[in-house]
């Protein structure tokens, strides 16, 4: 009988205010779908440069008999330059490991890597490769001023590289359209809270009538709020399932696309999307259960 | 059953009170009309009762409670013993002469088995036998009253409250409402009835309480409506 009569309420108070009604359900769905999409791309970003720091390294080359760097270098790099190189990094703690790669390897490589330009490949001699120590940190972004610092200027340097500096850049990008998202999605937050209040506020209104009487007669304050209150957090649920539908859309179209320009996988997991999701829920019904009753209260006094 | 002591209410941002040092009883089973011009706090005096107000001043109980000693959550409770009746009937117009009736005892959680044996008993106790499924833009505005007579009484409260239950009624049909108010009253509940009507007052003969600028100016045993108006 109780809840019978709850949901018929309900069911009138939603059907009353259709087009309320709608348009909350889809500000809601948008707006915890632009909220998930900042926290699924919260996550791939951290995903991505946890990756990129494990891989992250100091590049320090070295003089060549013809560097083009004539204030560092004057000739080629001496047998015991390079010892003394070796031996200030490998006892620096903020190092991790040295790896040096000699004039021999970092041609290898060179050609490895322009193995489909042979042209280019051929105009540039085993001599012109400048050898380096390859340094990776403990922690990148702390340490390599440090690190940097002690071995930029030392005799037999040409120049020290920190693929941070590269990277940085792409992860700015990232960071601002993450931050774009979640500025808009808070935006649309605010806009589906007061929208909620609305709903709630013409929906006591329509049925202020009913309510007039329930209070009369005694009905206690939470029978005669139960139905406004699962009215905001039915509309909600709605929005919700909405929105989970699109975030299984943004991820599976944007996302896992955007994996494919990537050799390594740094993609999201089944279990990234659905804690996203299930936040995306806790959001929603929090935020209009919440907002329903603090409208109530200011509408449905005793 | 009511009992007034030296109550005072005065509506903020108002200098004059609406009722100034009210003190009184109305015993179990009285019937007791309230009688005075418009402003003269006879509506103060309902709301009173209902704790839809709190007065500034003086104590107020009902049904052996003490109104200000009742916490915000009990106050659907003594709702439920106070049946109220208004001059605008105040009915849902969606629901027929069963469900109206019907409805104040669904919203306070009653089980349908109870409720399908209890209205029709009080649909025929205010004498509208056979017009269950009737909406009431199909009822004359007495029987509108006595639909909403109905639902105040269908939870068998100890008081009745009417607040110019005929002020909406040509004289031939208050008669009969007034004769449901007797009916009721018959039953052992309190019934507090607030009007114009001099004809009735006259009529019945029962206690009167005049109240002129939220002072009781005349408490009669008997009484009739008086030659002031």
């Amino acid at each position: 009988m109780r809840s019978n009569f709850v949901f018929q309420e309900i069911w009138v108070g939603l059907r009353r205010n259709l087009t309320m009604t709608i348009a909350l359900i889809v500000v809601v769905a948008i707006s915890l779908s632009l909220l998930g999409t900042g926290l699924l791309f919260v996550k791939q970003v951290d995903r991505t440069r946890t990756y990129w720091q494990s891989k992250v390294e100091i590049s320090i080359y070295l003089c060549t008999a013809d560097s083009a760097n004539t204030t560092a270098c004057h000739g080629a790099v001496t047998e015991q330059q390079q010892q003394q190189l070796s031996q200030t990094l490998r006892s620096m703690p903020q190092v991790e490991k040295v790896t040096y790669v000699t004039q021999a390897q970092a041609y290898a490589l060179f050609k490895q890597d322009f193995s489909n330009d042979p042209s280019y490949v051929s105009t540039v001699k085993e001599t012109d490769m400048p050898p380096s120590f390859e340094v990776k940190l403990r922690n990148p972004s702390a340490d390599y001023g440090i690190v940097a610092s002690a071995v930029t200027g030392a005799p037999g340097v040409d120049s020290v590289i920190d693929e941070m500096t590269i990277l940085s850049k792409f992860y700015k990008l990232l960071d601002g359209a993450r931050n774009a998202v979640v500025i808009v999605a808070l935006i649309l937050i605010v806009a589906a809270v007061l929208l909620v209040a609305n709903t709630i506020r013409l929906s006591a209104f329509n049925r202020r009538r009913e309510t007039g009487i329930m209070r009369l007669v005694g009905a206690s304050n939470f029978y005669i709020q139960l139905p406004f209150l699962l009215e905001g957090i039915i509309a909600g649920l709605l929005g919700w399932a909405l929105s989970a539908a699109l975030l299984i859309g943004v991820k599976s179209l944007l996302l896992n696309n955007l994996q494919q320009y990537f050799s390594y996988n740094v993609g999201l997991s089944t279990t990234d999307l659905v804690e996203v999701i299930v936040l995306a829920m806790i959001v929603g019904v929090l935020l209009c259960g919440l907002t329903s009753f603090l409208t109530l209260r200011r509408y449905l006094r005793v | 059953m009511i009992n007034f002591d030296n109550v005072t209410k005065i509506y903020p941002n108002q200098n004059r009170p609406a009722l100034e040092n009210v003190d009184l009883t109305v015993n179990k089973g009285e019937f007791v009309f309230l009688v005075g011009p418009s402003g003269s706090g006879k509506s103060t005096f309902l709301r009173l009762i209902l704790k839809e107000e709190r007065p500034t001043d003086g104590q107020i109980h009902v049904a052996g409670k003490d109104l200000a000693r009742l916490t915000n959550w009990k106050v659907p409770h003594l709702r439920r013993r106070i049946g109220c009746v208004f001059q605008d009937f105040r009915l849902l117009p969606n629901k027929n002469v069963y469900q109206n009736v019907a409805f104040a005892l669904e919203v306070i959680g009653k089980p349908r088995r109870f409720i399908r044996r209890v209205v029709p008993e009080v649909i025929d106790l205010v004498g509208l036998e056979g017009k269950h499924d009737r909406m009431p833009d199909e009822l004359s505005g007495g029987e509108q009253q006595r639909v909403a007579m109905a639902r105040a009484f269908v939870n068998r409260p100890m008081i009745l409250l009417a607040d110019e239950p005929t002020g909406n009624i040509d004289p031939a049909t208050s008669i009969g409402i007034m004769k449901v108010l007797d009916r009721i009253n018959r039953t052992g509940t309190t019934v507090v009835m607030a009007t114009h009507d001099a004809a009735i007052v006259d009529s019945m003969r029962k206690r009167v309480i005049e109240l002129e600028y939220g002072k009781v100016v005349r408490d009669q045993v008997r009484g009739v409506y008086g030659q002031a108006y």
